[in-house]
């Protein structure tokens, strides 16, 4: 397709506008080159993605342009001129503000107290509130989300507390807005939000930097491409010529695969049933966030749970797992009701959880790589009281090999780990327990390609040649057609739909209830 | 090639002493306090004085050790000060005599299971402690802070506030040997020290090669995450606050030992100094790092130091002032250990940006630092095929 990945900017269009421009920046981390003599431009009044694997260098590149950090060579041109920015402060008075991943909002606080946190306006008396409230009103408005200034942060959807972020922004007169995967907590129709002000931004002449993971997603709403590889800029283009293939395979560098469906090995008995299973709001005990769910899914078996944010994939998976009580019908492992055992006796049994949150439900970061590893399986080691170090050590040096984990040993500090190398701890941690079947929330989500397909092959692994039962969710259709031999569409706590591993991504899509946009 | 990779080994050999001295720092102060007060005074250095110093740690050691099981699971435990005063009390109480007035007798258990009591009266308040704080939610702080006063408060009314002198019982009710406890010595060393060092020894073993231990150090690493790795991360709460309280009972009988005498008063602020001795061991009140050796050490410089300072003729206030000093000095050197640390491991712990490489990457890091830093302009501008020109 557009194979030109290799072009002059282009010239002459007024529209293409340069307003901030990186020219040979590099950033090293003690011995890491993080950033490799990158040039990247930001065009006036339009949006401008960056895309790249974890680890390519693209939060790296944010944090120079917003003053974050600071480069070790190279300089940044605002309008032409030459800036150094010593601190975010610095590139917010030049007009640059980011927007992190995670929202830099104080909950507690309303939305007037938020936007205009550390420089309050003071008046006779103290902070002139009313005047505070009247100006955030408007910017609310402006951005076509009319929040009542006094709400607590904590009452809104993040949809909403991304708007307010980006309101704080403009605020303070930001002619360059930095999004930092702004897409990654919210819903479709939040996301439709946020385009929205994304494109009513623009008109405005406000320039956007964008990152995202979801690369179909960017694609909608960006005019330029940039792909980052290793720390080395690999790609420009302008959107309209370029599609999904050719970020990909600059991403990558290469042609990939996550893979298909594992053939040829006979599926076994059920392994587990879901009969009936319901699940009660936390919040509105009379709602279920599951509502009379059945599956069954049986020995070697790859089942895919396709749904959008509020499904309840999250909710069905962790009641499987135990985590959260069931509220009617009954969960069977191979033929045993374990409705009401506890998380360790149905990790006994053979029933394990992949959470979604590696960081917050999978790691433990104060322990080793190896001691992450063998957390569930200590039992294996373990002969009257003490546990065996040298048995430990073969527990986790088998599992470091299953799960083909790139360490420098069992005792590296698991926060050395790249994402999908931490997440590879945490299903190799649950493999070790030996199970029979797996259940995996959101496996991919914040791991790059490459680590991706790797997940996939090994779950595939395991389903083909232990038998395994592996049960995994996602929010990326693209993710459903690799290696589910049945894909579940969930949708306001049912199943909405059920498609074999031929399905396409419009019928999952609008199974679903997701809008297909073009 | 060679030259440079020579260079990072030297560096971070450097790196290394540094990191030695942080993470060594409750030993090396231990040495500094030995030196410096055994230059001021002639008395500190003998091994005399290095046996009283190390009854009074046994105190302290044996509270620290029960509070560092608590810290480590993330929580606190504010009710072992009472926890050992009332213990004493209920040592010294049992030693008088149980009278039943109903059936008209009066029972003397003997020592040993004046000592089981004590424990259980210990593991009961910790059981309490425990349940509160893992089945009910109750912070760590608010419910353990309510049962200090309880505690303390039980030992004031069963000894109406008076103090029980007399614990050596009698030969002919056959409740002797108190002084076993603590005020005895066994081959030359206080039986108070021994008992710790069996506590330490026994906890150590707990700690590093039982299942239990790697449960306690999980569920302060992050609870979330231990309970759905199958750590019954509920039990290992409440055992840990159970085993804190034994730990302040114990210390209870030796301390009544050594003064042979139990007053409802023993053990007020004792927690404090516990906690302190946990912390310059260099454990995190966050949870998760630390260890038994660690929190001896800090034990031993808070023993240590307040005793030098009484034997150089300090005055008691300034004492106060330099124990409160060399604890926040401890927090703060522990504050950088783990900063570092964070900062090493945490370039590339920011989810889904960007982490660079991580250390097991085959070409890797810090041998080709120097080398890959001079060729880095060539490199990058070869590199760079497809950028904007």
């Amino acid at each position: 397709m557009a194979a030109s990945s290799v072009q002059s900017v282009p010239v002459g269009e007024p529209a293409d506008d340069i307003v901030l421009s990186a020219r040979d920046v590099a950033k090293s981390f003690g011995s890491v080159q993080a950033l490799k003599t990158v040039n990247f431009d930001v065009y006036r009044g339009q949006v401008t993605t960056l895309f790249g694997e974890n680890g390519a260098g693209k939060s790296t590149l944010m944090k120079i342009l917003s003053g974050v950090i600071q480069p070790t060579s190279g300089e940044i041109l605002l309008e032409g001129e030459p800036v150094r920015f010593a601190s975010t402060t610095d590139a917010q008075r030049l007009g640059i503000s980011i927007i992190h991943q995670e929202l830099s909002l104080a909950p507690n606080l309303s939305v007037r107290d938020n936007i205009f946190m550390g420089r309050e306006l003071k008046g006779s008396m103290g902070i002139d509130y009313a005047e505070e409230a009247r100006q955030t009103r408007a910017l609310m408005e402006e951005l076509d989300e009319p929040i009542d200034p006094l709400t607590p942060v904590e009452d809104l959807r993040l949809g909403q507390q991304q708007i307010v972020e980006i309101a704080r922004a403009l605020s303070v007169n930001s002619r360059i807005l930095i999004m930092d995967e702004p897409t990654s907590a919210l819903s479709a129709t939040e996301v439709e939000v946020l385009f929205r002000v994304i494109r009513d931004l623009k008109s405005r002449g406000v320039s956007i930097v964008y990152i995202s993971h979801h690369l179909e997603e960017a694609l909608l709403i960006t005019d330029h491409a940039v792909v980052l590889r290793d720390g080395v800029m690999t790609a420009y283009a302008r959107r309209a010529d370029i599609d999904l293939e050719w970020i990909v395979r600059n991403m990558v560098g290469e042609n990939f695969d996550l893979g298909s469906p594992p053939t040829g090995h006979a599926m076994g008995e059920v392994a587990l049933a879901l009969e009936d299973i319901s699940v009660a709001d936390t919040a509105v005990p009379e709602r279920s966030v599951v509502d009379h769910l059945s599956l069954d899914v049986r020995a070697g078996e790859i089942v895919c749970i396709y749904g959008l944010m509020g499904a309840g994939r999250t909710e069905l998976l962790e009641c499987v797992a135990g985590r959260i009580p069931l509220s009617g019908g009954r969960v069977v492992l191979e033929g045993e009701d374990i409705s009401y055992l506890s998380i360790a006796e149905r990790i006994a049994k053979g029933l394990v959880l992949v959470p979604e949150d590696r960081q917050r439900d999978g790691l433990v970061q104060t322990m080793s790589v190896g001691e992450n590893l063998s957390l569930a399986s200590i039992k294996a080691f373990t002969r009257w009281l003490l546990t065996s170090g040298s048995r430990e050590r073969d527990v986790v040096d088998e599992s470091i090999a299953n799960v083909h984990i790139k360490t420098d040993g069992a005792k590296a500090e698991i926060g050395s780990l790249s994402g999908g190398n931490q997440q590879k701890v945490v299903i190799g941690k649950m493999l070790a327990t030996h199970p029979r079947v797996v259940v995996l929330d959101e496996p991919s989500r914040g791991i790059d390609i490459g680590a991706k397909a790797e997940v996939f092959k090994l779950l595939a692994e395991g389903a083909s040649k232990q038998g395994l039962a592996v049960v995994f969710s996602t929010s990326e259709v693209g993710e459903c057609l690799s290696i589910a031999h049945r894909i579940v569409v969930m949708s306001r706590g049912r199943i909405a739909a059920e498609f074999g591993a031929d399905a396409s991504k419009e019928q999952i899509m609008a199974a679903s209830g997701e809008a297909v946009v073009a | 090639m060679s030259k440079h990779s020579q260079a990072a080994e030297r560096q971070r050999g450097g790196f290394d002493l540094g990191r030695l001295l942080l993470e060594g720092r409750a030993f090396f102060a231990l040495i500094a306090i030995i030196i410096i007060f055994s230059s001021l005074s002639p008395v500190y250095f003998s091994t005399s004085n290095f046996l009283t110093m190390s009854s009074h740690v046994a105190i302290f050691g044996l509270l620290s050790i029960g509070m560092l099981l608590v810290i480590l699971t993330g929580g606190i435990d504010l009710s072992v000060g009472s926890t050992l005063g009332l213990a004493g009390v209920v040592a010294g109480f049992l030693m008088q005599g149980v009278t039943f007035d109903m059936f008209g007798v009066t029972l003397y258990p003997p020592v040993w299971v004046v000592v089981i009591l004590t424990c259980g009266v210990g593991a009961f308040i910790g059981a309490i402690n425990g349940v509160l704080i893992a089945y009910f939610k109750v912070p760590a702080f608010v419910a353990t802070l309510g049962l200090l006063y309880v505690a303390r408060g039980v030992a004031l009314l069963m000894t109406d506030g008076l103090t029980y002198n007399n614990l050596g019982g009698s030969a002919e009710l056959g409740n002797t040997g108190f002084d076993w406890l603590g005020f005895n010595r066994l081959f030359g060393v206080p039986v108070g020290v021994l008992i710790l060092a069996a506590v330490a020894i026994i906890t150590l073993l707990a700690l590093a090669r039982t299942p239990f231990g790697r449960w306690v150090y999980s569920t302060g690493g992050n609870a979330r995450a231990a309970e759905l790795s199958g750590v019954p991360v509920k039990r290992v709460q409440v055992s840990v606050y159970v085993l804190s309280g034994i730990c302040a009972a114990i210390a209870g009988l030796v301390l009544s030992s050594q003064l042979t005498s139990a007053g409802p008063t023993a053990g007020t602020t004792y927690e404090l100094t516990a906690i302190a001795g946990v912390v310059i061991g260099g454990a995190a009140l966050t949870g998760g790092r630390g260890n038994v050796r660690g929190t001896l050490l800090g034990a031993f410089v808070i023993g240590f130091l307040s005793d030098g300072l009484v034997i150089i003729g300090v005055s008691s206030y300034w004492q106060t002032v330099f124990t409160g000093a060399v604890i926040v000095l401890a927090v703060l050197l522990n504050s950088i250990q783990y900063s570092g640390r964070k900062k090493r491991a945490g370039k590339v712990s920011e989810p889904g940006s960007s982490d660079p490489k991580a250390p097991a990457n085959p070409s890797s890091p810090s041998s080709k630092a120097d080398a890959a830093r001079v060729t880095s302009e060539t490199e990058s501008t070869a590199g760079k095929p497809a950028t904007q020109h």
